[in-house]
């Protein structure tokens, strides 16, 4: 079986995460960037998968050059290979965009069996990317897995939604986004860090992919941000220590403010 | 004037609180035109009349039960070529999300997804970066699709007899690949729903377990129980109470934190709450640099005597 993950290289989240002045994007130079936590937990799934068979596992990602590392660090974790779709015109790309190159480059793969993701990026958040794919892939999208088992060519999943839990089938190939419910991801081992820098790593340019660079970036987005402004720090009111009465000051602040 | 088509969120012959807050915000900008998809509609027909929908197209056939969410958009996007709408509005929920994301693309529209306003002229409203920046911003190409974060406005009541239409179902084959093939719904708790309660009560690892406490100051308040993702990793509540990013992200009038430090994932689910509450025996614990009033002190002791003093006060 041939799975890909796809994995994505965010700025991290306990620093000061920011937008460039010139075009409102995120900010991906100023900041260290790592591999999106909740990308972990999809890489350690096909890992886990793949182990029980004999299976490939194939970690992608569209992005700057630094997007490297997340391929990398998937690749110590223990995936066969890597693929970086690389390209300038690919800046500020919207979410549309972005599944359309993640499409094509997914088609170059090519025998693709199982598609897996996170839940959401920690940048964007929008949690709409895999569900892009299964539409442009005409493939099922199996979204917010909580466990999932792979069997005689059928993916079954359980989502744990508020109302109720829901266990789903679908045939494959597929797409799936897992949770951080999911599993709990291995770290990479000094002979995983040592094997990952011989495993095959091919980068890819929007000619690769036979897309025309008009499609995608900034200038071919389907949304514009027209104001990013920063909010001031929610500043910190008043804060006792309780003397034995602390619960009763609680019950008048929330009185004064009407909650009570 | 032109329709925004607003997808009814219904689960279980109930709609849910943020359809007729989407409907509010479409009134805003056209004229809302309600998509009843699944079964139920006599159930909550009313609701829908109550908050202005225009019109309301109803499809209903048994399939739409039976697959994940592909036969939403499917019809959506058929309901959408017919009706040339200004917008489309989606609740930002897993299913709302992928709904949206699907519809996008079909239809050939930008999308802005977890808005928490929409203006008349569509501008979208975002929290970023775990409550970091504001972020205005408008689709450019097509239909806008736009998912919408519960509890964005207050729902407005305004009467109308909304024209029916009903709308014939016509799957296509990729649209019945995800089968749903087993279903278990909630116990109800009697508490209001995490993603749109008006006030939430968070545990964290400082209740060691035992969220009576919790549990008691939110009925006394009439608020929907959180937990931490500490909380729900250690087992002490279920995950469908997270509150963080890898939870729900909740935007509630009033958050009150206990025993909760406030780690950036946490923070990132609950920044746009209106008021914050933090009650924590470290006095270092991150998250009382966002509370409006805050208690150093131990939850076991802070919460049931406020819980207390709040039932008194109530009479």
């Amino acid at each position: 079986m041939k799975i890909v993950v796809l994995v994505k290289h965010v700025p991290d989240a306990t620093a000061d995460r920011t937008f460039s002045d010139a075009d409102h994007t995120t900010d991906r130079i100023g900041v260290d960037g790592l591999l999106s936590e909740l990308d972990e937990y999809a890489v350690e799934e096909a890992l886990t998968i793949a182990e029980a068979g004999d299976s490939e596992v194939v970690v992608l990602t569209m992005g700057p050059e630094q997007a490297a590392d997340a391929l990398r660090k998937g690749l110590q974790m223990g995936a066969s290979s890597a693929v970086h779709v690389l390209d300038d015109s690919l800046h500020g790309s919207d979410a549309v965009a972005t599944s359309l190159v993640l499409e094509k480059a997914i088609r170059k793969v090519g025998d693709v069996d199982l598609i897996l993701t996170g839940m959401a990026s920690t940048d964007g958040g929008m949690s709409v990317v895999p569900a892009m794919l299964g539409e442009r892939l005409g493939l099922p999208h199996v979204g917010f897995v909580g466990e999932l088992t792979v069997a005689d060519g059928t993916v079954t999943g359980r989502r744990d939604g508020d109302a109720a839990s829901e266990t789903i089938e679908a045939g494959l190939p597929a797409v799936v986004s897992v949770t951080d419910q999911i599993n709990e991801p291995r770290y990479p081992s000094f002979k995983g860090i040592m094997a990952a820098k011989k495993k095959p790593f091919e980068t890819w340019s929007l000619a690769d992919l036979d897309i025309d660079p008009g499609q995608v970036g900034l200038g071919a987005a389907w949304s514009v941000v027209e104001a990013v402004t920063k909010r001031p720090p929610r500043s910190a009111g008043e804060v006792v220590a309780d003397e034995g009465d602390g619960g009763v000051k609680l019950a008048e602040f929330l009185a004064a403010q009407k909650f009570v | 004037m032109a329709e925004i088509l607003v997808l009814v969120d219904h689960v279980d012959e109930t709609i849910r609180k943020t359809t007729t807050e989407l409907l509010t915000l479409a009134r805003r900008a056209g004229e809302p035109a309600a998509v009843f998809i699944g079964s139920g509609y006599e159930s909550v027909k009313d609701t829908l009349a109550q908050f202005g929908a225009a019109k309301v197209y109803v499809a209903d056939a048994p399939e739409l039960s039976e697959y994940l969410v592909a036969p939403k958009a499917e019809v959506l996007a058929q309901i959408a070529a017919a009706a040339s709408p200004a917008a489309v509005l989606i609740t930002s929920s897993p299913d709302g999300k992928e709904t949206a994301a699907r519809l996008a693309v079909k239809l050939g529209s930008g999308i802005i997804t977890d808005a928490t306003d929409v203006a008349a002229d569509l501008t979208t409203t975002q929290s970023v970066f775990a409550g970091g920046y504001t972020v205005t911003a408008k689709v450019t190409h097509g239909a806008p699709v736009i998912t919408v974060k519960p509890n964005a406005v207050n729902p407005e009541p305004a009467p109308s007899t909304p024209a029916e239409e009903k709308v014939e179902v016509v799957l296509s084959d990729a649209a019945r690949t995800a089968k749903i093939v087993d279903r278990q719904p909630r116990a109800a708790t009697g508490r209001p729903e995490l993603a749109e309660a008006a006030v939430v009560v968070s545990g964290g690892r400082g209740t060691g377990g035992d969220f009576g406490p919790v549990e008691a100051l939110a009925d006394a308040l009439g608020a929907a129980v959180g937990a931490s993702r500490a909380a729900v990793d250690s087992g002490w509540y279920p995950h469908a109470y997270q509150v963080g990013q890898t939870g729900t992200t909740v935007s509630p009038q009033l958050y009150i934190a206990a025993g909760i430090s406030g780690a950036i994932q946490h923070r990132a689910g609950m920044q746009t709450s209106k008021t914050v509450v933090v009650v924590n025996k470290d006095a270092e614990a991150p998250i009382f640099a966002m509370a409006d009033f805050g208690v150093v002190g131990d939850l076991h002791a802070v919460l049931p005597q406020a819980t207390e003093e709040i039932v008194r006060r109530q009479g």
